[in-house]
């Protein structure tokens, strides 16, 4: 009896979820795709204002499809300023930055999991805290520093520290070094190898998943960057793509056709990126929610 | 008995060779970090505070003015306005975009089908330069011609002065935020499907309702990482300079908008250092800014009682 009714009652409980569940589904798929359309229309507007001239862009009520496409403002923009140069620089720096940051990251997060030393964890709570400190307390310092170096107007400054860890990816190849068990390069070590070779055989290929997530997000973050290289990159042929843009900007600010134009070109290495990468990209956000 | 005794002093002297030389290697391999750490961090850290107590232009040497930088900080009007704007942030767009990516997690939690396609859509903003964004949203917020004015007064209501009224200026900045807090939305995401569906249902048994369980099992469950987006975004929002920068800047080299409604913090900071050269002074605005995102940080340490951390697995 009394089995049978609680067998009753779940059975109530299911059907009224289940038709809960789906008011639910509904009601998120009719919110997160207005949100959704709001989100991806302004990249619309966008590639919408990039088609039309000059005149086209200013009037009411506006073409939601451009008729006549203006291709030619994609070339005008990368003409108004050095398009091509700064997109070169842009990608230099980013390239340096990713193997400064790969290289140094990955021994520093060794010596913070693979090896037993003492007080070792103390000093990585220490180091994981440099993560909070405000880049504006190092900035004036760093800047006079690499003045009496003579590296203001260089990308040095942009690149060299890339060559000394960072602690946040320091974290996240730790955090996946420490899964990866030690039967394994103990065995490597017992068969002869040295720790160089267990480091570069063993550990390495282990660890792609976690390397690629690093590369990504250093490459991203040097992409965006813009106050480092406001700061450093004093010369005009220097210049990133950012840099470039903003400048743009202050000059010839009411064509909105053009900005529009290389807003997009800017924005496209990243979503291009992104497409390729997309399953990095999420894992590595996942390995981020997960660390707290 | 000797022998015994002779036994164990060898062998904990081994053990302390052994010791001695993981400490070696261990030093070894963070290296890098360790240099990079003490010429990166902290001696940039202890000069900032020195130059703070002095006049430095950078042609000359620094010049010892003790605590002068402060006071004159402190009566400095748009020192306190760029306070008062950075925290006009803090304070109001920061919990509403946290609620926003939260809310947005929970949708997209909601086991739908095409996930993956709205979860690039909610993420790519996030991903785009921002300067190129900035510049972006600079049209869309136009005045006469931009989309958002297009649609108000479309829809027949009085165009809004989003960045030209200058108490608009900063909610719209807010508004324009919501559009690239994907990161944050995926890592609520991640984190939420990382609940335990036993809990869920163990709750549905017991007649919580889907309200009920959010409150009080999702959101328990998710604590430590709304903690951690919390912090991280507090931080991150004492820094808010690009958007603003790169909206306001003139050719000339001056930003700040419209009755400087949008000049933050570290833009005044900036200007200061790398326009005026006034390097003390912008040292001693770091260090404000420093002691200010410490003691915020702290009070949300203090206030961490509702975080709630699983038993160690």
């Amino acid at each position: 009896m009394a089995v049978e009714s609680s067998l009753s009652r779940l059975r109530g409980l299911r059907s009224s979820r289940s038709r809960r569940t789906k008011q639910a589904k509904a009601f998120a798929y009719i919110v997160c795709t207005i949100i959704g359309i709001m989100y991806i229309f302004p990249f619309y507007w966008m590639v919408i204002t990039a088609l039309k001239t000059d005149v086209q862009i200013f009037k009411w009520p506006p073409d939601l499809i451009p008729l006549t496409p203006v291709w030619s403002n994609f070339i005008e923009a990368t003409r108004y300023i050095p398009f091509w140069r700064y997109m070169g620089n842009t990608v230099v720096i980013c390239t340096l930055a990713v193997i400064g940051t790969v290289i140094s990251c990955v021994l520093t997060a060794y010596g913070f999991s693979r090896v037993n030393w003492r007080g070792r964890d103390v000093v990585f709570a220490v180091y994981l805290s440099t993560i909070m400190l405000p880049g504006q307390v190092t900035m004036i310092p760093l800047y006079i520093v690499f003045r009496n170096l003579g590296w203001v107007g260089t990308i040095k400054p942009l690149v060299v520290p890339t060559f000394f860890g960072s602690a946040f990816y320091v974290f996240l190849l730790r955090q996946f070094m420490m899964t990866i068990p030690v039967e394994l390069t103990d065995a490597a070590l017992i068969d002869g190898a040295n720790e160089a070779q267990t480091l570069w055989s063993v550990i390495l290929p282990l660890l792609k998943p976690a390397i690629s997530t690093v590369a990504l997000f250093t490459f991203l973050g040097n992409y965006r960057d813009f106050l480092g290289p406001l700061i450093y990159l004093t010369e005009q042929k220097q210049w990133t793509i950012s840099l470039g843009l903003q400048m743009f900007k202050n000059m010839y600010g009411a064509q909105w056709q053009l900005m529009m134009a290389a807003s997009a070109l800017t924005m496209l290495p990243t979503v291009v990126l992104f497409f390729f990468t997309q399953r990095t990209f999420i894992e590595g956000i996942t390995m981020t929610g997960i660390k707290s | 008995m000797s022998s015994v005794s002779l036994q164990s002093r060898r062998s904990a002297a081994r053990s302390r060779a052994i010791e001695r030389r993981e400490l070696v290697r261990g030093l070894l391999f963070i290296s890098p970090a360790i240099v990079g750490f003490v010429i990166f961090t902290i001696f940039p850290i202890i000069s900032s505070l020195y130059y703070s107590f002095t006049d430095y232009n950078v042609l000359q040497s620094p010049a010892w003015v003790g605590v002068s930088n402060y006071v004159a900080l402190f009566k400095d009007s748009l020192f306190s306005l760029s306070l008062r704007n950075t925290l006009f942030m803090v304070v109001f767009g920061l919990p509403i975009h946290l609620v926003f990516d939260l809310l947005m997690a929970l949708l997209l939690n909601t086991k739908i089908r095409g996930l993956s396609a709205y979860r690039t859509v909610f993420y790519l903003p996030s991903i785009t330069p921002i300067v190129a964004t900035a510049v972006l949203w600079l049209w869309l917020f136009n005045a006469q011609y931009g989309l958002l004015n297009t649609v108000v007064s479309g829809l027949g209501f009085r165009t809004i002065g989003w960045l030209t009224d200058p108490k608009m200026t900063k909610p719209s900045l807010i508004f324009m935020g919501m559009w690239y807090g994907g990161n944050t939305i995926l890592i609520y995401l991640a984190s939420l499907q990382d609940v335990p569906s036993e809990l869920l249902e163990a709750a549905e048994l017991d007649g919580a309702g889907s309200v009920s369980r959010i409150l009080n099992v999702v959101l328990p469950m998710i604590s430590p990482v709304i903690f951690y987006t919390l912090v991280i975004n507090l931080i991150g929002y004492f820094q808010y300079f690009t958007e603003a920068w790169v909206m306001t800047a003139s050719r000339s080299g001056s930003a700040g908008g419209p009755a400087n409604s949008l000049m933050f913090y570290a833009m005044y900071l900036y200007q200061n250092a790398f326009q005026f050269f006034r390097m003390g002074y912008a040292s001693a605005q770091a260090w404000i800014l420093f002691v200010i995102v410490l003691a915020a940080t702290a009070v949300l340490f203090r206030s961490s009682g509702w975080v709630y951390y699983r038993s160690a697995k």
